[in-house]
């Protein structure tokens, strides 16, 4: 099943204005070239609570599943 | 065109802390209660609350709630009205340890009780000496909250509408409010939740502003909803401003760094806090703090190459230091400063945190309005709770822990006073009006067809700017004057936004749209309220106020004593008095004074 991009997208939006920032630069620059297994990776990933996902992101706690690796990187990269 | 309807006894919009704490409330009960919301429960901005909940528990230090209520009033620099104050000081124990029993894993004491720490304006003894009445889980307090509420909800049935969008208030010719239709985020559609009660708990609008510590989600929507059916905005003026919020970003630097040492530096790297608060110096209160920074900004003694900022310096601290006793520090100045903070100072602005006018509601969440000579006449079936309310405890400053505290007591006061009015049989199924969607069909029509017109996060960023500029820390009569006439012109833009996208399903540019219609409410109660009040109150500040023994601090009771009143509709104002009698008899008012710390 191929995942609403319009869903996904919108569940960018977080609680934390951190989240919310790094977000904004990942969509501009990366969301609309996602595959669609990428697109279910982030899906997955914005399933987690956003505490850890922050500290995921800025490095101070450890990603705990690769399947999120991969944008958990691009959501990093500057 | 045919809406699909559906029928409550009560219908909440908004799901964080407010919403969810009224929402038990009422589902306990055994109503049936439906809860609109953007955002999956657990992700409102309530997570972001990391300071605690204010409660005179003594736990930690002697305490009772006289001291917490004259603090309180002190703090909002008399603007609050003190039978709310005093209504929420005397619940807050109840409200703690009722989240206790939901499992609310608050940090502990030795002997099992629940730890309190001193926060900043909460004192012993009518302001004596520091009291520590927070009550924390550790830094995650609004999470903590969020999750124990929402999982005793999903125990008592509300039944939860995720990523649907409100849109506008259902009223009858009476006035009286009869629900509110709502966009479901997934197909589109609009429908109509018809309800014997409506509760708006949809949080503050701290985006009106170009540098918000705010998640993107608070859009003031409900705030934006009551302006758009009739009802006044009270206080909107006044927005709490947090001194160091990273400059370009907005994101919060708590007050620990300075707790810890962090100091205040300008352009030619002097400690300029020195010379406003000499004594408390970096750990003045937020207010005097923000005054003190933009002042220097102002002057020309900002950083960097636009002048526009000034430096908070840790570089003097241990990196373990750093690392052991100021967590995330590092980190969201790496992230959004590009700065190592243990190498080089973070550059920060002081930044919008937190609204403290909102939709006029009396202690039990009512929301009311002036009718017929009265000031605080309830409409029916229409209630309000949270930072999108009014209560009004904060009046023109709130204390740290105190909006967590206000969240608590008003969600459930409001919550217990519709389940009251419900099995009274005083509230009903009123009929609705058979144009009941129509305003909410048309501001969709409206979008669908829009041609030739403007972008909806170009208009949101010069609203933004406006805002920022004309509304900001330190307010002058005439750049406010000129704030009210570009306000005016933005909003008469955003009567024409456009979008690209016209698709029905998951259209988020569509939501946005809606947002902006929400948030230029608030802008523009904001910036009219702001200069017509012509003295300094709490956080409101102006340039020409002076500072003398009629009024100190530049405030102004004999003429400023008094509740602002806006109106969307003529963009127009009015004034209530500010209630100075607590609601006891018993209890003596806390008589004005000059506000000093």
């Amino acid at each position: 099943m191929t995942l609403n991009r319009g869903r996904v997208r919108w569940q960018c939006r977080r609680a934390l204005l951190e989240l919310d920032l790094v977000f904004a630069r990942f969509l501009e620059r990366h969301f609309d070239r996602l595959t669609d297994d990428q697109l279910a990776d982030l899906d997955d990933l914005l399933l987690v609570e956003d505490h850890d996902l922050w500290a995921m992101i800025n490095g101070s706690k450890p990603v705990t599943d690769d399947r999120w690796k991969e944008m958990v990187e691009l959501l990093r990269a500057k | 065109m045919k809406v699909a309807k559906r029928t409550f006894d009560a219908v909440i919009v908004g799901a964080g802390g407010a919403g969810l704490r009224a929402a038990l409330q009422l589902s306990e009960a055994g109503m049936k209660t439906a809860v609109l919301t953007k955002v999956f429960p657990t992700r409102s901005h309530t997570v972001a609350a990391q300071g605690g909940v204010a409660a005179s528990l003594g736990n930690s230090t002697e305490d009772n709630w006289h001291w917490h209520m004259y603090d309180t009033v002190k703090g909002s620099d008399w603007l609050g009205d003190q039978d709310a104050i005093e209504f929420m000081v005397k619940k807050a124990n109840e409200v703690v340890v009722e989240l206790e029993h939901y499992g609310m894993p608050f940090d502990r004491t030795d002997n099992g009780k629940i730890y309190q720490r001193p926060f900043g304006g909460h004192s012993q003894n009518y302001g004596q000496t520091p009291v520590s009445r927070s009550c924390a889980a550790a830094d995650r307090t609004g999470h903590a909250m969020l999750h124990a509420l929402y999982q005793r909800n999903v125990r008592a049935n509300t039944q939860f509408f995720v990523e649907w969008m409100a849109m506008d208030l259902i009223r009858n010719a009476d006035g009286d409010v009869l629900g509110v239709t709502a966009m479901e985020m997934e197909t589109g559609e609009v429908s109509i939740f018809h309800a014997k009660a409506t509760i708006f708990a949809t949080g503050g609008a701290g985006r009106i502003y170009y540098s918000s510590t705010n998640a993107f989600i608070n859009t003031g929507d409900g705030v934006g909803m009551a302006a758009r059916a009739g009802i006044p905005l009270e206080d909107m003026e006044f927005w709490q401003f947090h001194p160091t919020g990273v400059a370009g970003a907005g994101v919060l630097i708590t007050e620990g760094v300075r707790g810890e040492g962090g100091i205040l530096r300008n352009a030619s790297g002097e400690r300029f806090m020195e010379r406003y608060a000499p004594n408390l110096k970096d750990l003045a209160s937020r207010d005097v703090v923000s005054r003190a920074m933009t002042t220097e900004i102002n002057e020309g003694r900002g950083c960097g190459s636009g002048k526009d900022h000034v430096l908070l310096d840790i570089t003097h601290l241990s990196p373990e230091t750093i690392n052991k006793r100021l967590p995330g520090i590092r980190e969201i100045s790496i992230q959004f400063a590009g700065v190592d903070p243990i190498k080089a100072p973070i550059p920060v602005v002081p930044t919008c945190h937190y609204q403290m006018g909102g939709i006029p509601t009396n202690y039990k969440g009512q929301v009311v309005v002036p009718k017929d000579g009265s000031p605080n006449v309830p409409i029916p079936g229409f209630y309000a709770a949270g930072e999108c309310a009014c209560a009004s405890v904060h009046g023109a400053n709130r204390l740290g822990t105190n909006s967590l505290l206000d969240l608590l007591v008003f969600g459930k006061a409001a919550g217990e006073t519709v389940v009251s009015d419900f099995q009274s049989g005083q509230l009903t199924l009123k009929p609705l009006p058979d144009d009941a969607a129509d305003v909410s069909l048309a501001r969709i029509a409206r979008l669908e067809s829009q041609t030739g017109g403007e972008d909806v996060h170009e208009v949101r960023l010069e609203m933004q700017r406006t805002m920022q500029k004309h509304a900001g820390v330190f307010r002058f009569a005439d750049i406010m004057k000129e704030g009210v006439t570009k306000i005016m012109e933005v909003a008469e833009r955003a009567k024409r936004t456009q979008i690209k996208d016209k698709s029905k399903v998951w259209n988020t540019a569509r939501t946005e749209a809606l947002e902006l219609d929400n948030l230029i409410e608030v802008a523009k109660a904001t910036m009219v309220s702001a200069e017509a009040r012509k003295e300094s109150r709490g956080a409101h500040v102006r340039d020409d106020a002076i500072d003398c023994a009629e009024t100190p601090n530049g405030r102004d009771d004999a003429n400023w004593l008094k509740h602002t009143l806006w109106y969307s509709e003529g963009n127009r104002l009015d004034y209530k008095p500010v209630t100075l009698q607590p609601m006891s008899a018993d209890v003596e008012p806390i008589a004005l004074a000059k506000r000093t710390y």
